[in-house]
């Protein structure tokens, strides 16, 4: 069916230039599958949006940060107080950070739940998968990078896992730390990692996803598969859809921001104590919660290790998903993703509740 | 040969591990079992002492007609006139103790000879404390461990175990109401609070080993070990001359001995004033208390008025962390007014709290700063969502009319894999 407001104009000065008829052509033909579950769709977009609510709102925070151990938290705090609106740039990147991240996740689940990572689209959930991955490491890099007393002794506590990674454990907490405990050094690394080496490569991940997004289109569930089903036009009406949405994360966002401005804490001092209750941001709190609850040895392997390659293999598993959830004739094991998915959904959710309230 | 050799040494080995006291005294039971059974935790055992080693004998002989025999130099049940001494043949050894702990002091007998126990033993009294009553006798524990009755933490109730026993006390003429007393001091408070084992316990005014009440003139000197500011100041105020010319103890008239309570400028001005004990509110004396009691008073409100405003914008999530640190240079000029005070002179307590005020003013300011700043981002929030709230109404206006007359724009084709 037609809708309105879509006219063809003449042929411009710059589509001549530029050629934009033909991506009008390629976003005029784009449609987005309308069923019961069309509204998860969303969620990519959202994650999206974020992202380059992040971008923005970091280029602006590197305007005033400084990457030393002296004057990283100071500069911190004069972005809070001094720095006009500061305060907001500063709250909205951290909570947006998080609400990437949980938007990621919805995405990621929603992918599996609707079966859209089966043939011909597992490069895309290959990608998706390791742009979640980079999403928890500019989290990881990022949460150093005003140097309090949390951020310091959470990385501390990081590093030391990774450390405990055989053979290459300890080679790796040394590239990441920049020397044998948590440091300058450790601050400049992170913070060269979160503005340049994870950008760089999310950027480059980021265009391979969209492009296959592109290239395929967005999938329908299998139970609707060769049946007749109603499309929407991606634009304009899909996108103005998204466009709420978007929206609605940015009032989320400023509401966030106004009122629960994120905490500074108190600067790190590396030769105090670690304070009591320490705990990673969320998205880590369910591994955290599990090694906490191993005991020290497991057989006579040391807990720790045993946890960490488990999560190593747990993470192997879940990313190789669609080549395990089809059989040999490319048929879908519908059932072995959904009980997976619901299994680590389970899983994910119980611990890190678990691990926030413990 | 070799054979021999190695017999010889192991049962030389075996006699030198062997203790006959305890083997013994363990089989007996009852009070004959129990000093080997306490000096299983004692400091002396874990050092590789023997009971042969006060009590005299030979604890290699499993014949107790030897092996407590005066022969081999068994004295049996110390006497308590002889306590001190026994303990005295080894703790006044430098040679011997430090070989075992090179910083231990060896001064105890020399310091206890001059204490009032001290003097009273060797009059004859031996009813009065001597060694073994404050460290015990068989189960002696290290001064660190929190089980010692001389452990920092318990000594208070060790020494109450006789100077709070009015039976005890009796023939002494001593008072026995200074436990009970320093029970309600803030020295009792800092010690079995906030488990500060560096407040002040009888032993920190009295000494311990030469253990002597201080004198009126030396009150001041006590207690300024510790409190060495006030001390000062007290010792160039003009009550130092007047107080020495009345045979007043200094700290004491006014804080009182055992029942330190928690000073305040209450004890300047008003109802519970010491102050005006003796001096009239018309004198000098008296127009100086009320002026110091004022001043420190308005520094104190003005301290909480800021910390109420920082507090309130702090809960608002605001960064005041600046603010806090000024009030904590407030807190600070507070309690140099409050030690002031032990110069009583106006002018002392005048400059701290003038600096108190002005800091105060700056943190009350940034307070008030961060919560019109609060309340600018409410505002600015209000708009922003009512501005967020129109424009997604449009949006919502925009696709119905985009999709007026048809199904979402909807077009029907095969469902795509």
């Amino acid at each position: 069916m037609a809708t309105r407001g879509l006219e063809t104009p003449q042929p411009g000065w710059l589509d001549e230039r530029l050629g934009l008829s033909s991506i009008r052509k390629v976003i005029e033909h784009k449609a987005v599958p309308l069923h019961s579950a069309t509204m998860w769709y969303y969620f990519g977009g959202i994650t999206l949006f974020l992202f380059v609510i992040q971008v923005l709102t970091g280029i602006l925070l590197l305007l005033y940060y400084r990457p030393t151990t002296s004057e990283a938290f100071e500069s911190v705090q004069f972005i809070m107080t001094r720095v006009k609106f500061g305060w907001l740039i500063r709250s909205v990147h951290s909570w947006s950070a998080n609400l990437m991240i949980l938007s990621a996740f919805i995405h990621m689940f929603s992918v599996v739940f609707l079966h859209a990572y089966r043939r011909p689209r597992e490069m895309t959930w290959f990608s998706g998968i390791g742009l979640l991955a980079l999403a928890m490491a500019f989290g990881f890099s990022g949460y150093l990078l005003p140097w309090n007393t949390i951020s310091y002794f959470a990385t501390k506590v990081g590093t030391d896992m990774a450390a405990s990674v055989p053979v290459l454990g300890p080679h790796l907490a040394r590239f990441l730390r920049g020397g044998e405990d948590v440091g300058g050094a450790t601050l400049t690394r992170f913070f060269g990692f979160h503005v340049a080496v994870l950008p760089g490569i999310t950027t480059l991940l980021m265009l391979l996803h969209l492009g296959l997004v592109q290239r395929f289109g967005i999938s329908s569930p299998p139970k609707l598969e060769g049946k007749p089903i109603a499309q929407m036009p991606f634009f304009p009406n899909f996108f103005l859809r998204e466009l709420m949405a978007w929206y609605a994360a940015l009032a989320m966002l400023g509401t966030l921001g106004a009122l629960f401005p994120w905490e500074l804490g108190e600067k790190a001092d590396p030769f105090a104590s670690a304070p009591a209750g320490i705990r990673p941001e969320w998205y880590f709190l369910a591994p955290f919660y599990t090694l906490k609850l191993l005991p020290s040895h497991i057989w006579v392997l040391e807990g720790e290790l045993v946890g960490l390659v488990g999560f190593g293999l747990l993470a192997v598993f879940w990313a190789s998903l669609p080549l395990w959830a089809a059989n040999r004739n490319g048929l879908l094991r519908a059932r072995w993703a959904t009980g997976a998915g619901i299994l680590l959904l389970a899983y994910y959710s119980t611990f890190s509740i678990l691990g926030y309230w413990r | 040969m070799r054979l021999l050799l190695l017999l010889v040494t192991f049962s030389l080995a075996a006699m030198a591990a062997k203790d006959t006291c305890v083997e013994c005294h363990n089989a007996l039971g009852g009070d004959l079992q129990a000093p080997v059974q306490a000096f299983a935790v004692d400091v002396h055992k874990r050092a590789g002492f023997s009971c042969a080693d006060c009590h005299g004998g030979d604890r290699n002989s499993e014949d107790y007609e030897v092996s407590m025999s005066k022969a081999r130099g068994y004295q049996g049940k110390i006497a308590r006139a002889e306590v001190p001494k026994l303990c005295g043949r080894c703790h006044s050894d430098a040679n011997l103790i430090h070989k075992f702990k090179p910083q231990q002091r060896v001064d105890q007998l020399a310091q206890y000879v001059t204490s009032i126990h001290g003097k009273r033993l060797a009059a004859g009294d031996t009813a009065v404390a001597n060694c073994v009553d404050c460290h015990s006798v068989h189960d002696i524990r290290d001064v660190k461990d929190p089980q010692a009755p001389v452990y920092p933490g318990r000594v208070v109730q060790t020494c109450a175990r006789c100077h709070a026993d009015r039976a005890h006390m009796a023939k002494y003429k001593l008072p026995t109401n200074q436990f009970e007393e320093y029970r309600s001091s803030v020295h009792w408070d800092a010690l079995s609070k906030r488990n500060d084992l560096s407040a002040p316990t009888c032993a920190s005014c009295h000494g311990n080993h030469g253990a002597t009440p201080p004198q009126v003139s030396s009150v001041a000197a006590v207690c300024g070990t510790c409190h060495a500011l006030q001390q000062d100041l007290y010792n160039s105020s003009p009550h130092k001359a007047a107080f020495d010319a009345m045979g007043a103890a200094g700290c004491v008239a006014c804080h009182s001995n055992h029942a330190v309570r928690r000073p305040s400028e209450a004890l300047l001005a008003g109802d519970k004033a010491l102050c005006s004990q003796c001096h009239d509110a018309d004198s000098v004396g008296g127009k100086t208390a009320a002026a110091m009691h004022r001043q420190i008073q308005s520094l104190a409100d003005s301290l909480a008025r800021s910390n109420e405003v920082v507090t309130r914008a702090r809960r608002a999530g605001m960064e005041v962390s600046e603010a806090i640190v000024k009030l904590a240079d407030g807190q600070e000029r507070l309690v140099k007014a409050r030690v002031a005070v032990h110069n009583f002179r106006e002018d002392a307590v005048a400059l701290p709290v003038k600096e108190g005020l002005t800091i105060a003013s700056e943190a009350h300011r940034a307070g008030q700063e961060a919560l019109a700043e609060r309340d600018f981002r409410r505002v600015g929030l209000g708009v922003s969502l009512a501005c967020i709230l129109l424009t997604l109404a449009g949006l919502w206006l925009a696709i119905g009319w985009l999709e007026s007359g048809s199904s979402r724009g909807s077009q029907t084709t095969g469902g795509d894999p």
